[in-house]
């Protein structure tokens, strides 16, 4: 099978300090084969250098030179792996309290998290934040991997003692039970991973490879209302594209097909698919994540940062909105202050009018503040100075998501999610 | 619904990042080396534009120690799709005193083409430079971002990265920064070679098996010419070999390989136990050997 029809899985790990989700990942590596012979053989010189008497995995994923020498990670590694069926990409995420940001980003560009639990801590305050964050971006599946069972000696009373704390999280979030998958482990040992554990017999799921395996890509996409953001008008002006004018762009939330009824945001304009374009192929419908080229069949105003739906689907359309909004630079977000916002591909001015509150992750409630700092979540009031064409994030993540951009270092400072 | 388009979600997202360079910076340049990864986003650059032509020049920074089949091709490529190629060379900057050629056993002009490539960046105020490097090939590339902001001395702050959430880049930049993006961030070496062979795309010659000269020294096979340093007890044999990487003759090193075509080389790849970069002889040089060229502007 080939990369055009290997199904893509994105995961994104999250576990605190020492509860071995390194060496999780490089287990998976090394018993998927990913792991070649020098990559092997630079994990042993360095395990040995060390003084270790087993093979350090965490070396493999663990880049920066600052990481490796404090034994933890810093900042979001991505991974890549696959088997016959499937392609996967790992965003290995820190899990101190400090690093709330690199999860938000690397769960933000993935369908499964795996949360990893140390069996012999259980359920910790941290447990809590990586669950909460995974709520908040509406992660399509969750794989709750409870880790190092050989040191509690493969122990179910532990598994089943961690799984009921845990349950006790799932009634506070949106998950439903079947979206939560628990699997206990040794990552070290590689008992559960990709290979059923004799040591527990009394578990009787899939190991953890096979489990994500199953998962379906279809199944973890949400279907909503087709949303196709502008982000180039491609004119050729040559011989034989002469009055070529297409709209290219990702497609979101649903397919598009050549005949369509659409309306053009913000003019409102409403016109009709008259080809869609994909390099010199001619495509009757295309399906959502397709990078496209449209043209229509009356003669538009349209360019970058504009919408084009399907008429009669409208997303909303406003200048004040309310989201919850994360802080991921240190230069705390207060009231009054104005930012480039960017929604998609699309950039207008924002000023945040109100922080409403300041919302603790860990499911325990809000409390008022004047401002957000760095890893903080709160729920804040924007003014924009032109409307932005959304859908609430709950109800479709591509066009309910934005960020905002410091005026001054350009940088990203927060990410939003509307509501 | 019937022929409904399934797109490859990685050729997806390198389209959709290519569109972004094109719309967020005015002068965007894609650093072609020649190699397999530059070649592969020649060919997404072209879907991405299409039927328009790719709106930004290709910049070789010319080692002199490339193999010939390389450069023939490059000219090749530009003369077929009607591309503007910028090159420039190291051999210039080592002529105006900027950088001084290596010596020695392992001398290799990989290192000195930072100087190059930053004063072609400056020479034509280029603010976003699109390269072919991905995250599977080594571990600190694998902390990059697409969009990857450079000062003005084309630092790298790994510590500092803009987050980049969901598929949205931000490219907006300072006067004297410029940003590195990388549209194949997220495809591994297999991924490449499947691309090349379902796509069909022509790639240089080196790449397949051939009967080359080459020497053996600390377990890799490099070439045997006038580039190289060879000590005189290192023998010179005839071995059919072929390369997975195309940089600089100094610091690439050859497989043994019998893989002619790319149905071979995409069953070679799968099996084999050598990762790509185990045969940059570069990397080798400390474990932070990646890092530390890439915090002070390499590529």
């Amino acid at each position: 099978m080939d990369i055009q029809n290997r199904k893509l899985i994105k995961i994104a790990t999250a576990g605190s300090v020492d509860d071995g989700k390194s060496t999780l990942i490089g287990r998976l590596l090394y018993d998927t084969h990913s792991l070649t012979t020098d990559k092997i053989e630079a994990i042993e010189r360095s395990s040995k250098q060390r003084g270790y008497d087993y093979l350090d995995f965490s070396l493999a994923t663990d880049g920066l030179v600052a990481e490796r020498e404090q034994g933890i990670t810093i900042d979001v590694a991505h991974i890549y792996f696959n088997t016959d069926k499937t392609n996967f990409i790992v965003a290995d995420t820190p899990g101190h309290v400090e690093y709330t940001r690199n999860m938000v980003t690397g769960a933000s560009t993935s369908q499964v998290a795996i949360i990893l639990i140390d069996a012999r801590k259980g359920v910790i305050e941290q447990t809590y934040r990586h669950f909460f964050i995974a709520n908040l971006l509406r992660m399509s599946h969750v794989v709750v991997a409870i880790n190092k069972m050989d040191l509690v000696d493969y122990n179910e009373d532990v598994f089943l003692k961690i799984k009921s704390d845990f349950d006790a999280l799932v009634v506070k979030s949106d998950f439903e039970e079947e979206q939560i998958t628990f699997i206990p482990l040794s990552a070290l040992k590689g008992e559960n991973v990709t290979r059923k554990s004799e040591h527990m017999p009394w578990y009787v799921g899939n190991t953890l490879l096979d489990h994500l395996e199953v998962l379906e890509p279809e199944d973890l996409q949400e279907s909503t209302a087709a949303r196709f953001p502008v982000q180039l008008v491609i004119r050729p002006k040559t011989e034989a594209y002469h009055d070529f004018r297409g709209f290219s762009g990702k497609l979101y939330g649903n397919s598009l097909s050549v005949g369509d009824r659409v309306t053009l945001l913000p003019s409102g304009t409403e016109s009709t698919i008259k080809s869609i374009h994909f390099f010199d192929q001619e495509l009757e419908s295309a399906s959502p994540g397709s990078s496209i080229v449209l043209t229509l069949t009356d003669e538009v105003d349209c360019s970058r940062g504009d919408m084009i739906v399907k008429s009669g689907e409208a997303p909303k359309s406003e200048k004040l909105v309310s989201a919850t909004v994360c802080q991921v630079n240190s230069k705390p977000l207060q009231v009054g202050q104005k930012y480039t916002l960017q929604h998609g591909v699309n950039r207008v001015l924002a000023k945040v009018e109100r922080i409403e509150a300041k919302v603790h992750a860990d499911f325990s409630g809000t409390e008022d503040s004047d401002q957000l700092k760095l890893n903080d979540i709160g729920k804040v009031h924007f003014k924009l100075s032109k409307a932005i064409h959304f859908d609430a994030y709950h109800e479709a993540k591509p066009n309910g998501a934005f960020i905002l951009i410091d005026e001054g270092s350009f940088d990203t400072v927060s990410v939003g999610f509307i509501q | 619904m019937s022929n409904l388009f399934i797109p490859n979600p990685k050729e997806a997202e390198s389209i959709h990042i290519l569109r972004e360079v094109a719309a967020q910076f005015e002068r965007p340049v894609l650093l072609f080396s020649g190699g397999k990864d530059s070649i592969t986003l020649v060919r997404l650059a072209q879907k991405a534009f299409f039927p328009a032509k790719i709106p930004f020049p290709l910049l070789h920074v010319d080692t002199g120690h490339n193999f010939p089949e390389t450069i023939e091709f490059r000219d090749q490529l530009v003369k077929e799709l009607g591309l503007e190629l910028i090159v420039r060379k190291v051999q210039d900057s080592i002529d105006q005193g900027k950088v001084r050629e290596e010596k020695g056993r392992y001398a290799s002009r990989n290192t000195l083409q930072t100087t190059t490539l930053l004063d072609a960046i400056e020479e034509f105020k280029f603010d976003a430079c699109i390269g072919g490097a991905r995250r599977d090939e080594e571990k600190a590339r694998a902390k990059e971002r697409v969009f990857s902001v450079r000062d003005d001395f084309g630092q790298w702050d790994e510590k500092n990265q803009r987050p980049e959430l969901f598929d949205m880049l931000n490219g907006k930049i300072q006067v004297g920064q410029n940003v590195r993006v990388f549209p194949i961030s997220n495809w591994t070496e297999l991924d490449v070679w499947e691309y090349i062979r379902t796509e069909n795309i022509s790639i240089p010659s080196i790449y397949f098996a051939h009967k080359r000269e080459v020497f053996f020294r600390d377990g890799l096979i490099w070439t045997a010419n006038e580039h190289v340093y060879r000590e005189p007890h290192e023998k010179v044999i005839e071995k059919w070999v072929r390369f997975r990487t195309v940089g600089d003759m100094t610091c690439t090193a050859a497989v043994l390989s019998e893989a002619t075509s790319l149905d071979d080389v995409v069953a070679e790849i799968r099996e084999s136990s050598i990762s790509e970069r185990g045969a940059r002889i570069d990397d080798k040089r400390s474990e932070a050997a990646m890092e530390t060229r890439k915090k002070v502007g390499y590529f």
